[in-house]
């Protein structure tokens, strides 16, 4: 349902940002289509969430953004709310609402029009999707940040919109739930919508994004298919940090790892000694 | 649309989940329907007794006769005392009338700050609109301005009010809400403010200005005329019917400002729609009745408590709520004391102040700190 004809959901021309002085993105471009989903990378403060602030609206830039071939700044804030879903980082709500309450928050841009309909299906549907059912009539301040960013999660599923963007929707979530997020997205991208995921965790982004963006202070370095970007020279160069990739034995997908020295003392308990640590000074 | 991988959460997920969301939803639902009908009740009992009592009483029974009667319904019995009609038609009806208008603009502006805030201890007596109108109201009376007739005033106390309102706005927000120390110094900031420039027109006035800038100060509902329930009503009628209209927006403001937008809601004219709301609202209780701090505070919070922060059911709730507090309040600063007329702004703050200091600590201790 996303996308118009051959247009790509969402295109960045050129998109250049500066804060006060401070260049944050130059001269970026990439598009996501409908069916794919699309993991930005990148090192802290590489310009990634201000991307994704730049796709939403949120950031004025230079250059152009398109969703679905017209110019962002022709859409209505109505029509975006029903053409993409943004989750956020920060999930907070200010005043006690319930986690029902919440996600029928996502319906609002179908109000008034025959879509309204469906509302309590999908609201129940999102629900049960992100295993938020049993806290459905909890206040959302009083749960945990997990929680709160699941029933985050339901509001934008419930907004059923052709074009996801998630700013580190994995944050807060434990293993369990990282990959649920993942699957649901892989899922909606699979259905036909498009998905623009910024991740921190390499390995996540190997196993769900069908292509990677790489970002490095405020410019895109790589862009294509995982296998294509996961390079170890390449993410060692942009993360400054020697890491190694490997392949899982069964699935093959990549597998991202700073190179750690092995424990040096025979015996020694492995785990218990990270890489960072300087050597102990032996008597 | 794809939400159709399901993946049943064991013991919740599914068929046993459908009854438990109806009985939540419609036992809100009921929660709200019995508060909105008790208030709504209450409200209609406490006018009638309180236009009522007095030095001159009239039973509630005979009242309720007087108001008939007027419509043509002869059911109840008319005041039996020969000035009762004429003493309730000429000072006690406005009076009430008066309080009910006020009573539930000052709640209205108090759940409107609170939702442009993000912060449930906004109010306009707090953050200081309320003594801004005082500032505007009493430049008027010392003044003399009369530019608009019966309006003047109430027009003085808006502009003042819109002014106060948009400097609390525009200093006191950091991304999109107002951490609560923020907004209580700036409050504190206002405030004294304000009362330096009261205190100047105090100075400045005459006996008879003077007397009446203490009167805005000290909030009163004492000499209340139709006159003044005919400007105050439209401005109520207006303000709160387009808050009703704004309610949902509010909810989603509630996501944050960048949240509500994602969702289609134009965040910069909400914003500037609702100042001017509460300026107006603020600005019409006070031109006539000075300053009433923390009905804006105690009632939206109350009703939050009971029926949850959805902003329409909310505001209805608060309106009424408003309402009864002033009706009663005033009632108490008629009768507390034989042969004297309490300011009534100064029982809504002996009520209101501890509140607002439960508040604050309760806040603070679930914000973990000066959140």
């Amino acid at each position: 349902m996303s996308g118009a004809g051959t247009a790509p959901a969402l295109r960045v021309s050129a998109a250049g940002v500066e804060i006060d002085g401070t260049r944050i993105l130059t001269d970026v471009s990439f598009s996501a289509h409908a069916g794919e989903v699309v993991a930005l990378i990148g090192p802290n403060g590489a310009g990634k969430s201000t991307l994704l602030s730049v796709v939403t609206g949120d950031q004025a830039s230079t250059g152009s953004v398109e969703i679905a071939g017209r110019a962002l700044g022709d859409w209505s804030l109505k029509e975006l709310g029903r053409r993409r879903a943004v989750l956020l980082q920060q999930t907070g709500v200010f005043f006690p609402f319930t986690v029902r309450e919440v996600v029928e928050m996502g319906r609002a841009p179908w109000q008034g029009t025959p879509r309204d309909l469906d509302d309590d299906r999908v609201v129940e549907e999102s629900i049960e999707l992100t295993e938020m059912t049993r806290f459905r009539d909890r206040a959302v301040p009083s749960l945990s940040g997990g929680e709160r960013a699941r029933a985050s999660l339901a509001r934008i599923l419930a907004q059923e919109t052709g074009i996801l963007l998630l700013d580190e929707p994995t944050a807060a979530l434990d293993l369990r739930h990282q990959e649920d997020v993942l699957r649901i997205s892989r899922d909606r991208a699979r259905a036909g919508d498009c998905v623009v995921v910024v991740l921190h965790d390499l390995s996540l982004a190997a196993a769900y994004a069908d292509r990677i963006v790489l970002i490095d202070g405020g410019s895109v370095v790589a862009d294509g298919p995982p296998d294509a970007v996961l390079t170890a020279p390449l993410l060692s160069h942009v993360y400054e940090l020697p890491v190694e990739v490997m392949r899982h034995p069964v699935t093959g997908t990549a597998i991202v790892l700073p190179l750690r020295a092995a424990p040096d003392a025979v015996g020694a308990p492995a785990p218990t000694v990270s890489a960072s640590v300087p050597p102990r000074e032996t008597a | 649309m794809t939400l159709t991988e399901r993946k049943a959460e064991p013991g919740t997920g599914g068929a046993s989940s459908e009854p438990r969301k109806a009985t939540a939803k419609s036992r809100m639902r009921v929660r709200r329907a019995v508060l909105f009908t008790v208030l709504g009740a209450l409200l209609v009992v406490a006018a009638l007794v309180a236009a009522g009592t007095g030095q001159l009483g009239v039973a509630p029974d005979e009242v309720l006769g007087s108001i008939m009667n007027r419509l043509g319904i002869t059911l109840w019995p008319m005041p039996s005392h020969p000035n009762g009609d004429s003493a309730l038609w000429t000072i006690r009806f406005p009076r009430v009338a008066l309080a009910i208008l006020v009573g539930a603009a000052l709640a209205a502006a108090g759940m409107i700050m609170q939702a442009i805030f993000g912060n449930p201890l906004a109010e306009p007596g707090v953050v200081g609109v309320s003594s801004g109108a005082a500032l505007g109201a009493s430049a008027a009376i010392v003044f003399g301005a009369n530019f608009l007739g019966d309006w003047s005033i109430a027009v003085a106390a808006f502009g003042a009010g819109l002014l106060a309102t948009l400097l609390v706005y525009g200093v006191s927000r950091a991304n999109g809400k107002t951490e609560v120390v923020t907004l209580v110094l700036t409050g504190i900031a206002v405030n004294a403010f304000a009362g330096a420039g009261l205190a100047l027109f105090m100075f400045l006035a005459d006996t008879q200005s003077r007397e009446a800038i203490v009167f805005w100060q000290l909030g009163s509902l004492n000499g209340a005329r139709w006159p003044d329930v005919f400007v105050v009503l439209p401005v109520v009628a207006v303000g709160v019917t387009a808050a009703l209209l704004l309610s949902r927006r509010y909810d989603l403001l509630s996501l944050g400002e960048k949240s509500a937008r994602h969702l289609g809601v134009n965040v910069e004219a909400l914003r500037i729609g609702s100042i001017v709301l509460v300026a107006l609202l603020t600005g019409a209780a006070v031109a006539f009745c000075g300053i009433i701090a923390f009905v804006g505070l105690v009632i939206p919070h109350l009703m939050r408590m009971i029926i949850g922060p959805a902003h329409l059911p909310l505001l209805i709730a608060s309106t009424l709520g408003g309402a009864l507090l002033l009706v009663s309040a005033d009632l108490v600063a008629r009768t507390a004391v034989p042969m004297a007329d309490l300011p009534i702004g100064m029982l809504t703050s002996l009520i209101g102040g501890p509140f607002f200091f439960w508040l604050l600590r309760r806040t603070r201790k679930r914000a973990g700190g000066w959140g």
